[in-house]
């Protein structure tokens, strides 16, 4: 039997989603931004809620995610995705909401719309992408960073302390990696926290269960916020090629900032 | 040996060429071409189409969704 015989439409089995447009991404070659997406749709066209699905599109790198999905959209100014969810659920409540954004989106500039959507429980679905680092504007430290990452902005390592004795001598003392899933767990807000990655096939599947239980949340009329972090690569600002990439994703990142569900159903998970 | 015998198909010009299906391909069916597509990237393609076996497993690493998979049963 030979390759021609096997590729016909009835022996499909796996194809990119329906509600995914023709348009190329524009992410880097082995971004997790692209698989991502790639989820968000297949779950999108599984529930079958292409028709009444909203998305809010962050300043960042999926800063066009827009162009991608074939659902609505609405690009948010920097930081305030959630914001902009909160006001189109509150005037359409019937309506899917998502918010989709990055790290230096939604953990820097976004924090304070991050905590207080959360703090509020809105009805909403999150996607928080984070590479522990800024992509689009070429490497800088984000609050996720982890220590002694070499970035653009911290070039010999991101040191949380000052070395003893050094008082403040102009070494600038760059804080701790910034944890903003386990922060928000513990606010009574949230029903569905989870952190996700999509390295490899079995974590993708995962991902996309996880995803799609935060949609089927919402759509059950459950009120609390469903925040779904999924911890990606960043290749070109990591300096690494896409395969060394998430080699170096499970070895530094991951011990970082572990996976798994943190709260099920208004509730901390107990490790 | 009854069992599964699959094959995938690349759209060579939208695959940028990362290499994260091959190293995730169980049956180490994939490989990157020696030729480039339209924009200099090395795209992907069966190096070995007798081993798949229609897992999909690249179809859902693929970052960019170029891989269809397709499977028939022996």
């Amino acid at each position: 039997m030979t390759v021609e015989d096997i590729i016909k439409p009835e022996n499909l089995v796996y194809e990119k989603s329906k509600l995914l447009t023709s348009k190329p991404f524009h992410y880097c070659p082995g971004c997790g931004h692209g698989t991502i997406h790639r989820i968000i749709a297949e779950v999108i066209e599984e529930l079958g809620i292409d028709e009444k699905t909203i998305g809010v599109s962050p300043v960042g790198c999926s800063v066009m995610a827009y162009d991608y999905f074939d659902v609505d959209f609405i690009e948010a100014a920097h930081g305030r995705a959630t914001a902009c969810a909160t006001g189109i659920k509150r005037v359409w409540p019937d309506k899917v909401v998502f918010s989709y954004q990055g790290d230096g989106d939604l953990a820097a500039i976004g924090t304070c719309e991050t905590i207080h959507t959360c703090n509020r429980g809105e009805n909403i679905t999150m996607i928080f992408v984070n590479n522990g680092i800024y992509g689009m504007t070429g490497g800088q430290m984000a609050p996720t960073t982890l220590e002694g990452m070499k970035t653009a902005t911290t070039p010999y390592g991101r040191k949380a302390t000052l070395p003893a004795g050094a008082g403040f001598d102009g070494i600038p003392n760059n804080g701790y990696p910034l944890h903003i899933t386990e922060l928000i767990a513990h606010l009574p807000g949230t029903k569905y926290v989870t952190r996700q990655a999509v390295y490899d096939p079995a974590h993708v599947r995962k991902a996309k269960a996880a995803i799609k239980k935060a949609f089927e949340n919402q759509i059950n009329g459950k009120s609390g916020v469903n925040f779904v972090e999924i911890v990606s690569n960043c290749n070109s600002n990591w300096k690494m090629d896409p395969v060394k990439a998430n080699q170096w994703l499970v070895e530094n990142m991951l011990p970082e900032y572990p996976l798994g569900d943190i709260k099920v159903d208004g509730k901390i998970v107990e490790k | 040996m009854a069992g599964f015998k699959g094959a995938v198909s690349v759209d060579t010009e939208r695959c940028k060429g990362c290499g994260v299906c091959v190293v995730n391909c169980p049956m180490q069916v994939l490989g990157l071409a020696k030729e480039v597509n339209g924009k200099g990237y090395n795209y992907a393609y069966m190096a070995e189409p007798d081993k798949c076996i229609g897992c999909a497993s690249c179809g859902i690493v693929c970052p960019d969704g170029v891989i269809s998979v397709y499977k028939v049963k022996l």
